[in-house]
């Protein structure tokens, strides 16, 4: 008799069942939720950065200002399209298709930060290695310095009003929705970053990283690649903003700043350049160090970049290096299917 | 007139801050090929240095029978600032980046350390020293000099004239010295360099005592020209420098020296003309058209490479 | 058909002149050598036709179109596929995946196929792999299809390198300094190697080489530059006694 392989996507959907259930009914406080909303919020930011900083081998610094783009072009759109705010005056569509229209909104912050990706990885084309560092960094200061200096999303004050966002979705229909829609793109993002890189053409980042002039010389169009690395990266960083502001219900420009970029940065080299296994491991076990060492306060921020100091001097290729799971163990191939 | 000279002299005391900053980033990434994210954060320990040695010396600890008056305890809060900020510069490439050369390490992997470093360095201080910010005691009179209505204080002067003769020094040793050879050395080729009998730790800590007192006297001169302390004052002025030390070319100290400068007059004009929250959008968006027009810096030199 | 046509190509590195009206016309299906001392040229002519440069003056045209100018990549895709003198595989990835990746340019999917997963994604990928696999097959690296390129020989390195080279389809191959490193034993296997990929591919290769008896037996024709100069160009009989090459080789004993 043949064993029945375990299909991951049947027990992707389990665990949202179980989750949601459990939420639901209050089984897990609202506490416990928050955390399970940013373990899959930094899911996302970590294993789109590591397409950059990982997979490509790149040295992206400023991956919270694709974020702030995601956040606040998402906050906005949801704000003004399907609620009462004072700014943006009644809503300019029915609250109740707040459910539709929610996940289009993410996508368009996505897209949105996706842009300018675009915009901080042209000038980085003629630049060498270090400099892409730079240029993140800048870009990460001028979209906070050109978020306080719009009045109308509040500036320096931030922005708020996502909380009505969603109960006007529980208005319609009385489930935890941030942690169906977490989820959800939490999925899909890893998806896409793995089929990507799992593809030929995705794999053409990978070449620039260990021989970029072989890769230019072999054929691949090193800065069309580039390109579309950054932009999967930032898009995808963007939608994670747009959910951590949702999960929030406010946003301010300061919550993006180099010390975000940095969080994303520990996260990446934590779990391993290059292995998608590595992103959400460490996101997992940052997001639950985070928590656990909040009562320390400020010394949290002086154990993690020790944590991350240890790590480059003992195994810098962080847990993964860049092996995913099937190639530590590949037997265990055998009992799953991605079908 | 009178106020486009006022600015120009804020500009360049302005500017011989992040200059002088800047010129410690470059020393240390012309001979190490890493960029010290470090840098900023040893500036404010320079300063924070500077407080307590100063406080001390002025006698505001009376556990320490000491009170100098305030310009000979200036006198000597310089030259022990440098110090003890050297010794916090060495430290960390003894403890930190050196096991990693050793190593062979990624330059990856020693950047992602300096970086955490510094951060380090800020959250150390908050948690060490508390939320309240600390300000720094006055030592030496102001004197204002007044020509028309342009105004300068003696504090000023003094800053734009330590950046200047900083650079000469370090031009100096740099260029016409023994050990200055070497630090270039060790920038071409790094394994040569001991296989022809120059020691090249001994360089490489030269080079960060060099860079950190560098920090620690910028750390000192902006303590005394802003007297509020805080522990992230390191984090934006030195992420600024060293967007200047690039802009300039980095790894060349004429290219730090002048991309201090440029920074520094950019951010005075635009403040010149609009509000003030524009600066930084202002600044880096100029500093990222000058990378795309001269992707290696003004002072750079575009490296090509064989295959 | 004239498969390239050099013309007048010169070429400075900041003053320094390093390669200078350089001429050249290559037939389909030729075998033609690129000699001269070290330092000479040669390998700038190959990065200035693979497009890794730009040159300073003169123009290159392949097939009758001009490509001076384009880039690299462009320059693949077009049909000419290069070597280079020190081997330059992707050492974290399998031989396979190597060899698959010189199809880049000729995918023949987009970015929704792949995030699709559409059907013309997976057939496209099961031909990339299939060719792929094929040309492993021809040059007996099977075996070693799931190795890093880090793990082989020098020589086995080699020959994955020149089946990636192959495995864009070109029409003409640029093989620079493909002997250097080998063993002689590996020196024989790869001539062998070289004749039989010209017979069996049909495709113009042009060949930089220092070691003379792989330049003799394989190429109809040679050129010899010296200080980005040609100094000679001939059969391989005539160029074995041209007494310029000789003094580029040996030196003057008049000096």
């Amino acid at each position: 008799m043949t064993k029945q392989k375990l299909s991951v996507p049947f027990a992707l959907l389990a665990l949202l069942m179980t989750v949601m259930v459990l939420a639901q009914y209050e089984v897990i406080d609202l506490y416990i939720q928050t955390i399970i909303l940013f373990i899959g919020i930094n899911i996302i930011i970590s294993s789109s950065l590591n397409l950059v900083n990982g997979h490509m081998g790149e040295f992206s610094c400023g991956h919270a200002g694709f974020i702030a783009v995601g956040a606040y072009v998402s906050s906005v759109l949801s704000v003004a399209l399907f609620t009462q705010d004072r700014v943006f005056g009644a809503p300019l569509l029915p609250p109740q298709y707040a459910f539709i229209g929610f996940p289009l909104v993410l996508l368009a912050g996505g897209i949105a930060a996706a842009f300018a990706g675009l915009l901080v990885a042209l000038p980085s084309f003629k630049t060498r290695g270090d400099y892409l560092a730079i240029i993140t960094i800048a870009a990460n200061y001028i979209i906070i310095t050109l978020v306080i200096n719009i009045d109308k999303i509040g500036g320096a004050r931030g922005f708020m009003g996502m909380k009505r966002v969603i109960f006007a979705m529980e208005d319609v229909a009385e489930i935890p929705w941030m942690i169906l829609w977490v989820f959800l793109f939490t999925v899909l993002s890893i998806i896409a970053i793995r089929r990507f890189v799992s593809s030929t053409y995705g794999k053409g980042i990978i070449a620039i990283q260990q021989d970029e002039v072989a890769a230019e010389i072999m054929s691949v169009n090193t800065n069309k690649m580039k390109l579309i690395a950054f932009m999967l990266s930032s898009g995808l960083a963007g939608i994670a903003g747009g959910l951590y502001a949702h999960v929030i219900g406010y946003v301010n420009p300061k919550s993006f700043d180099i010390l975000k970029s940095t969080e994303a940065l520990v996260m990446v080299y934590l779990g391993g350049m290059g292995s998608i296994t590595g992103s959400i491991l460490s996101a997992v076990l940052f997001t639950l160090l985070l928590e656990l060492l909040r009562p320390l306060q400020i010394i949290k921020w002086v154990a993690i970049p020790l944590l991350l100091i240890i790590l480059m001097q003992f195994r810098p290729e962080g847990i993964m290096g860049n092996r995913e799971l099937s190639d530590i163990f590949p037997r265990l191939k055998k009992f799953y299917r991605f079908k | 007139m009178e106020s486009l000279i006022q600015n120009i002299l804020n500009a360049l005391q302005w500017g011989s801050f992040y200059s002088l900053i800047a010129l410690g980033y470059t020393l240390v990434y012309g001979v190490l090929l890493l960029i010290n994210f470090a840098h900023g954060d040893i500036v404010m320990v320079g300063a924070y240095i500077a407080f307590f040695v100063s406080s001390l010396l002025l006698g505001h600890y009376h556990a320490i029978p000491i009170a100098l008056s305030g310009g000979v305890a200036l006198a000597l809060t310089i030259p022990l600032t440098m110090i003890l900020t050297s010794v916090v510069g060495v430290s960390l490439e003894r403890i930190a980046y050196r096991p990693l050369r050793r190593k062979g390490a990624h330059r990856l992997y020693v950047v992602i350390t300096a970086l955490m470093c510094g951060l380090i360095l800020e959250n150390g201080n908050l948690a060490l020293l508390g939320a309240s910010r600390k300000k720094f005691p006055e030592m030496v009179d102001k004197v204002i000099y007044t020509f028309g209505t342009v105004s300068v204080t003696n504090l000023k002067i003094a800053v734009i004239l330590t950046a200047f003769l900083v650079f000469f020094l370090l031009q100096f040793i740099v260029t016409k010295t023994k050990i200055g050879m070497a630090m270039r050395a060790i920038s071409y080729d790094k394994f040569a360099v001991p296989l022809m009998g120059i020691p090249i730790d001994s360089v490489i800590v030269f080079t960060f005592i060099l860079g950190s007192s560098m920090a620690g006297l910028a750390g000192v001169l902006f303590a005394l020209s802003y007297p509020i302390l805080d522990p992230y004052m390191g984090l934006t002025i030195g992420w600024k420098a060293f967007i200047a030390a690039v802009v300039g070319g980095i790894g060349d100290i004429r290219g730090a020296f002048a991309g201090g400068f440029i920074l520094g007059f950019v951010e005075i004009m635009v403040v010149a003309f609009f509000p003030s929250t524009y600066r930084d959008l202002f600044s880096f968006s100029i500093l990222l058209f000058i990378l795309t027009l001269r992707p290696t810096g003004l002072f750079g030199v575009p490296k090509t490479t064989k295959i | 058909m004239t498969v390239l046509k050099i013309t007048e190509l010169t070429q400075y590195f900041s003053g320094l002149c390093a390669l200078s009206d350089f001429n050249i016309q290559l037939e389909e299906g030729e075998l033609v050598g690129l000699i001269g001392p070290n330092g000479a040229g040669k390998t700038t002519v190959f990065n200035l036709v693979s497009g890794f440069y730009q040159p300073t003056e003169g123009l290159i045209s392949f097939l009758g179109q001009p490509i001076t100018g384009l880039k690299p990549h462009q320059v693949t895709a077009r049909g000419i596929a290069r070597t280079f003198q020190n081997i330059r595989l992707w050492n974290e990835m399998t031989v396979l995946d190597n060899i698959m990746l010189a199809q880049h340019s000729a995918l023949g999917y987009g970015i929704r196929d792949l995030f699709f997963r559409t059907g013309r994604y997976q057939q496209r990928e099961h031909e990339i792999r299939d060719l792929a696999m094929e040309l492993l097959d021809i040059f007996k690296l099977r075996e070693v299809a799931e190795e890093k390129p880090k793990n082989l020989s020098y020589g086995l390195q080699r020959k994955v390198e020149i089946a990636r080279a192959l495995s864009s389809k070109p029409q003409l191959l640029l093989l620079d300094e493909p002997a250097a490193g080998l063993p002689s034993r590996d020196v024989v296997e790869l001539i062998d190697l070289i004749r039989w990929i010209h017979r069996e591919f049909k495709i113009a290769i042009w060949m930089i080489e220092h070691q003379m008896k792989v330049v003799m037996s394989l190429c109809s024709r040679i050129t010899v530059i010296d200080f980005g100069v040609v100094i000679a160009e001939g059969t391989p009989e005539e160029i074995q006694h041209h007494p310029d090459v000789i003094k580029a080789y040996l030196g003057d004993d008049q000096l």
